[in-house]
């Protein structure tokens, strides 16, 4: 009795011992990270190391309060991540109803096409992405020169150098590049949408627009629901390689985002121990949106997201 | 299903804005492809718009002149090859470790890895330890942080606890160790759920910028995407030189071959998206089958 939990205590610590390599890796590469965040309480100067910069407390905490230059340049910032994210936010349905209206086209190679086609920008980097952008936008690309055969433009108009309509142009080549991909999820939970429900619709005379109303989009809330929720979670994480890439002198008031200034802080002007600050601050309030949508999915509907 | 013919309209409407939407989706590939292999001096006028013309493929061959870019492809080959072997062992293993439920601290482990995938530290941070663990300019960098991907190894868990769970206990009976049931049992039948893992983390690896960016500076370590990047600022110069290496050797360079801004661009360009491009269509199902499960909370 004694000897068999015995053995069976040892199966299990065994089995534990093959995952213990990957679970140093997973520590190193993402947990050990954390212990960055004690950057953001020295005055951290490289080349001189962290072991021999003085610690300064909150001081950078409290820069970024009191710092009239600073406390400017962080609005501006967090006005762009709120304007980018919340447009964002403003039309997540959009692939909703890109999924509901590609599943009434009843021509099946048509929409095969269409889906194939539209999910293939999701797959190249934001490089490419700013590559064809380039291309296609720069003032000797395509747009600009068909523009001037056409006779309706003496100059080229710059529009990869626009410092206006910056949020709206970012939110567009997202769009572009993620809408088909985004849809694939709907179109998977319309596939699993009872049929006896649109005859019975059709029965009680309702119209194709009828039926996307009262059938199809009530079976996609609840997925719709979720996207939402996680949406808000990572509301302040734009990623920064898209602006990255896109910025420029002419936008650059406009594009930067949480996650650039960041790292525009950090590696453009050397500034380590602010960027970190900012950053821990980030990642804190992105943690506790975490927790409040998944408090509130609970809440609605008795299920939690994570 | 079928319904009354008073929507005529919104069909029309639906039809133009969904065939619209996919050309906005394939045109710029397609345009530039048609670019790179017409007369450059065409090209740089911006006049190759619907069809090539003239065409010619010296652009392909006078790429690989430019110092670096055979070596960023080998590099972006080497890391997209690693790395995905590596990713997909590790997602395999832990997948299928993380369904016994007899493993000392499952739930907890399990959670562990999960949550990682909903907070970090932040990129400076990141950038800071990979500093200190002797990560910057090294190819290690590119691999060992992908290896753990808890999105993957949500995927392979969630296929074999569908799996019947008798050929497990079947094999255990015939005194199959865990490390036999594995490699005999697990990974064979995993192997729709593991073609998607692979195509999703050569992807990944493929595109890979912001590593590069972040922590090499060694130009030989550059990845195709990173030395992209760095050509769009660069081009005007680039053309000069390979158009002078040229002239030196074959005879005159004419207009129609001569490098340009725009050629130099746009063929780099094709070159790094090639390989998505080629796979892309023939994997399609797998990408999708990948949403699809991953939308089944792990």
């Amino acid at each position: 009795m004694h000897t068999q939990a015995y053995g069976r205590r040892r199966v299990s610590i065994r089995k534990f011992l093959y995952i213990l390599p990957f679970m140093v890796l997973l520590a190193t590469f993402a947990y050990y990270p954390l212990y960055g965040w004690v950057y953001a309480f020295f005055d951290y100067m490289p080349p001189t190391p962290l072991s021999h910069s003085p610690f300064v407390g909150l001081k950078w905490f409290r820069s970024l309060v009191e710092n009239p230059v600073k406390v400017n340049q962080l609005l501006q910032v967090i006005k762009n991540t709120f304007g980018i994210s919340g447009l964002y936010l403003l039309f997540s349905w959009l692939p909703m109803i890109f999924a509901v209206f590609l599943s009434e086209i009843k021509a099946m190679r048509f929409r095969r096409i269409v889906q194939t086609v539209t999910t293939l920008p999701n797959f190249i980097s934001w490089v490419l992405v700013y590559s064809l952008a380039f291309s296609m936008f720069s003032s000797e690309g395509m747009v600009n020169g068909l523009l001037k055969q056409l006779g309706l433009i003496d100059s080229p108009v710059l529009f990869l150098q626009n410092s206006e309509h910056v949020w709206i142009t970012m939110w567009m080549w997202q769009t572009w590049k993620t809408l088909g991909w985004a849809a694939i999820l709907y179109i998977a939970a319309i596939t699993g949408i009872d049929e006896s429900l649109y005859e019975a619709a059709r029965v009680d005379g309702a119209t194709r627009m009828q039926a996307i109303r009262h059938v199809t989009l009530p079976s996609l809330l609840p997925t719709y629901f979720v996207l939402v929720m996680l949406q808000i979670a990572s509301f302040l994480n734009n990623g920064m390689e898209q602006y990255f890439v896109f910025q420029n002198a002419f936008n650059k008031d406009s594009i930067q985002v949480l996650d650039l200034y960041v790292y525009n802080l950090a590696m453009g002007g050397g500034s380590y121990s602010v960027s970190v600050a900012i950053s821990m601050l980030k990642s804190l309030i992105s943690v506790v949106l975490l927790f409040s949508v998944n408090g509130l999915s609970k809440l609605i509907r008795g299920e939690s997201i994570v | 299903m079928t319904f009354g013919t008073t929507d005529k309209t919104i069909s029309v409407l639906t039809y133009t804005l969904f065939a619209l939407f996919a050309l906005m989706c394939v045109y710029p590939f397609y345009y530039i492809i048609i670019n790179t292999i017409s007369a450059n001096d065409i090209s740089a006028r911006g006049e190759i718009i619907f069809y090539p013309r003239h065409i010619h493929f010296q652009n392909y061959l006078d790429v690989f002149k430019i110092p670096g870019l055979w070596n960023a492809t080998l590099i972006s080959l080497e890391r997209t090859l690693l790395g995905t072997l590596l990713t997909v062992g590790a997602s395999a293993f832990l997948g299928f470790m993380f369904t016994q439920e007899d493993m000392w601290g499952r739930r907890f482990w399990y959670r562990f890895t999960i949550l990682t995938m909903f907070f970090n530290a932040g990129i400076i941070p990141w950038y800071l330890t990979m500093r200190t663990l002797h990560l910057t300019n090294n190819f290690l960098a590119y691999v060992l942080p992908a290896i753990v991907a808890p999105f993957f190894i949500i995927l392979v868990k969630t296929f074999v606890e569908s799996t019947p769970k008798e050929l497990q206990q079947a094999a255990s009976i015939d005194g199959a160790g865990l490390l036999t049931l594995f490699f005999r049992i697990i990974l064979p039948i995993s192997k729709p759920i593991l073609a998607t893992v692979a195509i999703f983390a050569a992807v990944d690896q493929w595109n890979s910028f912001q590593d590069t960016l972040l922590l090499v500076t060694d130009s030989k370590l550059f990845s195709l995407q990173f030395i992209l990047y760095n050509y769009m600022n660069q081009a005007s110069s680039l053309s000069t030189m390979v158009n002078l290496q040229n002239a030196g050797s074959t005879a005159m360079a004419s207009l129609a071959t001569k490098q340009t801004t725009t050629s130099i661009r746009m063929t780099v360009t094709i070159i790094v998206v090639a390989p998505i491009l080629l796979v892309y269509p023939i994997f399609q199902r797998f990408f999708v089958k990948g949403i699809m499960i991953g939308a089944v909370k792990g």
